[in-house]
């Protein structure tokens, strides 16, 4: 048992800190890592297969079950895939509120991850302060569709629901509330000794590899990429905002954590630039109760809170769509971690396996 | 025959209040240590913006038994791989350790069950470190990877940071002359100043090295339970791992104790040769009264007349207490028994601030990690500490030359001090710069220290 050889560890599928059922194989030397395998499909429930036997609508329902963190992005790139199938979109006022439900939707995701990773590294306060403010968050989810985490809260063509009648009145005050708070959880970590020692340095990605492993959302943007796709091919209200692309410079873990700390602060100014302004009119396109897209493919993407989830749909003219592909963030993202988490210790891999922001749910679908 | 029953009086006769105390100690520390959990999680939970436990009694106040009832009634589970004898032995070596080391400790000049030790602080803090072997041979008989790996880096933690301990205890040392606990304090009485404010640098050493040393946060490594799930811990369960908890808190209360004996006092009162300050005597008292006042205001808040009864029932303790700190004061007949029952107080508070303090640094900080753990140690605090013994010494040496006592030995230990401060910059600045030639992204090979 004590032998010079390597030593392989098991971690996970039940470990506290892989977040959810992920299993990694680690061959240690003594306490550092030299190599790692990630054994996925824990959670998988073939959401691609369901598609095929579903209506249109009737799948919408499942994607909220992929990032179950961050349902509404998940659902807003399932919903205007369909509707770029269809040729229709949606009118501007379900636009409009599709943005702030999203904005909302990444911050609250960022905050889980926030609290996750800090305790992941040891700081067992964040995670609190977290959750404080994502229960606002949640809070107006429930008062806008009854549900907290897998919320449907679109329709295709655009919105079942009208905002309720304090809608802005929640996101504005929850905005307000909102600037000093990350102010509070900056205090405990941006320029704490340890947590610099902890994350400086720690599974560095650089661009050129970011790039080739196709990772997207924070953890490209943190290697220096300026890559969003809110700017890129602007979707739902996005090009009627400024907001800012925040990068980092050396795409380690204090970069993602800075990176992600200022999307918070843009998603926040994003969603009170977008509740002055609401514009008023229907919040349903002319879509029949049937669907039936015109034979075809197409592919949306959209920036969801851990990167670009895209929805590939081939339509047979049918009701029910001939083949669903979904790129999941979290899956593309974790294939990089065997890269970053080569020649550090076992203490680096809960913080990597917390920097990537996986959720098991997307990874194995 | 007569000659066996009267050694057997004698015996008795010699050792029946020894024996008492420790009976009475092994018998309520398990209680007093649910207690120091149940305040530890009402802290965390007042850091954290939420309420802790609130069920089991009012505020939760009768958590601890329900968590320790709830811990002897679990299934004991041993796994099949493990050396079932060394599993077994591992965290009774643990406790017992912990256990045997209050002993030589003195809560007051009343209450000390192994009394005049002339070794005093160096049984406490040797029987102390004994306990890692329940934690290594724990680690190793569970066998499992992460126990082992917990166990490995127990131990390598607590060589380290035992150094650096004893290091600063000898800076304090210096000052007394001797290792009897009881000398200590009365050395400290004598020159009417605490030894923290002779020498601070020992102290803040001695802080960080126990705090290390008790696997607490943020050196909580051996058990860091993000990482190695539980370390040492991960395969023991029920009333086995209930041991092990005993045997982490009461070695929390053992270097709180001797820090609070070496530096801060011991059980003397704050100023206790300053006669205008006497009125701090009432300090106790006020502070008991005051938590009965504050139990009988939530008395109403109470949901349940079985609470409410119980709320008034922990005021009215409260009370009592007051009123046994009061009365030495203020009787003068009772003026015997003044040192023991405040002395027992001020040492009681010392430790509970001093555990306080553990508590704090863990809700607010990040864990290090294990490569920056052993650097911090063996880079940064084992040549503070040395340089501080050298440091204090030579003060000492300038202090009997000018033959300066108590508050005049200020004179000589704040340069002292001073100058340790000064070497602890330029160990860090070095430390930076080091760092930085260094390649990114290579820790150092802890193994090799």
């Amino acid at each position: 048992m004590l032998g010079a050889d390597e030593l392989v560890i098991n971690m996970g599928p039940q470990h506290p800190s892989t977040h959810g059922v992920l299993r990694v194989k680690l061959k240690l030397d003594g306490e550092r890592v030299i190599g790692s395998e990630c054994i996925i499909g824990y959670l998988h429930r073939g959401v691609e297969k369901i598609a095929e036997n579903r209506t249109y609508q009737q799948f919408a329902p499942y994607v909220d079950r992929m990032d179950y963190v961050a349902a509404v992005s998940s659902g807003l790139g399932y919903c205007e895939a369909v509707e770029k199938l269809l040729v229709v979109e949606a009118p501007p006022r379900a636009r409009v509120i599709r943005t702030i439900l999203t904005e909302l939707q990444r911050i609250a995701s960022h905050l889980l991850w926030l609290g996750t990773h800090a305790l992941d590294i040891g700081a067992l306060t964040p995670l609190f302060y977290c959750f404080r403010e994502r229960e606002e968050i949640l809070k107006i989810f429930e008062k806008y569709c009854g549900a907290r985490l897998t919320t449907h809260a679109f329709r295709i063509g655009g919105l079942q629901y009208e905002a309720y009648d304090t809608f802005e009145k929640d996101v504005e005050r929850f905005c307000k509330d909102f600037e000093s708070r990350i102010v509070e959880y900056e205090t405990l970590l941006t320029q704490n000794r340890i947590w610099i020692g902890r994350t400086k340095g720690v599974g560095i990605l650089t661009a050129a590899d970011a790039i080739a492993f196709g990772v997207t959302g924070p953890v490209l943007r943190a290697s220096g990429v300026k890559w969003d796709i809110r700017k890129a091919a602007p979707y739902a209200a996005y090009d009627q905002y400024k907001f800012e692309i925040p990068v980092g410079t050396t795409g380690d873990t204090y970069d993602r954590y800075l990176v992600r700390m200022e999307e918070m602060r843009q998603s926040r100014l994003i969603c009170l630039q977008a509740i002055e302004n609401i514009p008023a009119g229907p919040i349903m396109a002319k879509v029949g109760k049937v669907l039936k897209p015109p034979p075809g493919e197409v592919y949306h993407a959209i920036e969801a809170p851990k990167g670009e989830i895209g929805y590939y749909i081939v339509s047979d003219g049918t009701v029910m769509p001939y083949r669903v592909h979904i790129r999941p963030p979290s899956f593309i993202n974790l294939q990089a971690f065997d890269r970053m988490v080569r020649g550090h210790l076992v203490a680096d891999v809960v913080a990597i396996i917390g920097t990537i922001d996986i959720v098991l749910g997307e990874v194995d679908r | 025959m007569s000659a066996a029953i009267q050694a057997t009086i004698e015996f008795v006769k010699l050792y029946w209040a020894p024996l008492l105390c420790g009976v009475v100690i092994v018998a309520i520390l398990p209680l007093i240590v649910g207690y120091i959990v149940l305040v530890e999680r009402k802290l965390m939970a007042d850091m954290q913006a939420r309420l802790g436990p609130m069920r089991v009694g009012p505020h939760g106040l009768l958590q601890p038994i329900a968590d320790a009832l709830k811990l002897l009634i679990k299934e004991d589970i041993i796994p099949d791989n493990a050396d079932k004898l060394v599993f077994w032995l591992a965290p009774v070596l643990s406790v017992g350790a912990a256990l045997l080391s209050l002993a030589g400790l003195a809560i007051g000049p009343a209450f000390q069950i192994a009394q005049d030790i002339n070794i005093g602080i160096l049984f406490v803090v040797g029987i102390s470190a004994l306990g890692i072997f329940g934690i290594v041979l724990g680690g190793w008989a569970s066998n499992s990877h992460y126990s082992l790996m917990g166990a490995l880096r127990s131990s390598a933690q607590l060589v380290s940071y035992e150094t650096a301990a004893g290091m600063a205890l000898v800076s304090a040392l210096l000052f007394t002359g001797t290792l009897n606990i009881k000398s200590i304090v009365e050395a400290q009485s004598k020159e009417g100043i605490w030894y923290v404010m002779l020498a601070p640098v020992a102290f803040f050493t001695y802080l960080v090295a126990s705090i290390a040393e008790t696997n607490r946060a943020p050196f909580d490594l051996p058990e860091a339970e993000s990482e190695l799930v539980a370390g040492y811990m991960t395969e023991f369960s029920g009333f086995r791992w209930s041991l092990y908890f005993l045997a982490e808190y009461t070695n929390m209360i053992v270097v709180a104790s001797v820090a609070t004996t070496l530096f801060l006092g011991g059980w003397l009162r704050p100023f206790s040769h300053v006669p205008w300050l006497n009125f701090l005597d009432f300090v106790p008292t006020l502070l008991m009264v005051a938590v009965g006042a504050y139990c009988i205001v939530r008395v109403p808040k109470q949901p349940v007349r079985v609470q409410q009864m119980f709320m008034m029932a922990v005021a009215g303790l409260c009370f009592v207490v007051g009123l046994v700190l009061a009365v030495p004061v203020l009787v003068p007949i009772a003026k015997p028994f003044y040192a023991g029952i405040h002395g027992g107080f001020w040492f009681i508070f010392k430790v509970s601030l001093y555990i306080y303090f553990f508590m704090w640094l863990r809700f607010t900080i990040p864990r290090y990690r294990f490569d920056q753990l052993m650097r911090l140690g063996w880079h940064f605090l084992i040549p503070l500490s040395i340089i501080n013994v050298l440091l204090v010494g030579v003060a000492l040496i300038a202090g009997s030359y000018f033959n300066l006592h108590g508050w005049g030995l200020l004179l000589v230990t704040t340069p002292a001090a001073v100058i340790a401060l000064v070497a602890a910059l330029l160990i860090l600045a070095a430390e930076k710069e080091h760092d930085e030639r260094q390649q990114p992204n290579t820790a150092s090979d802890f193994y090799a220290g």
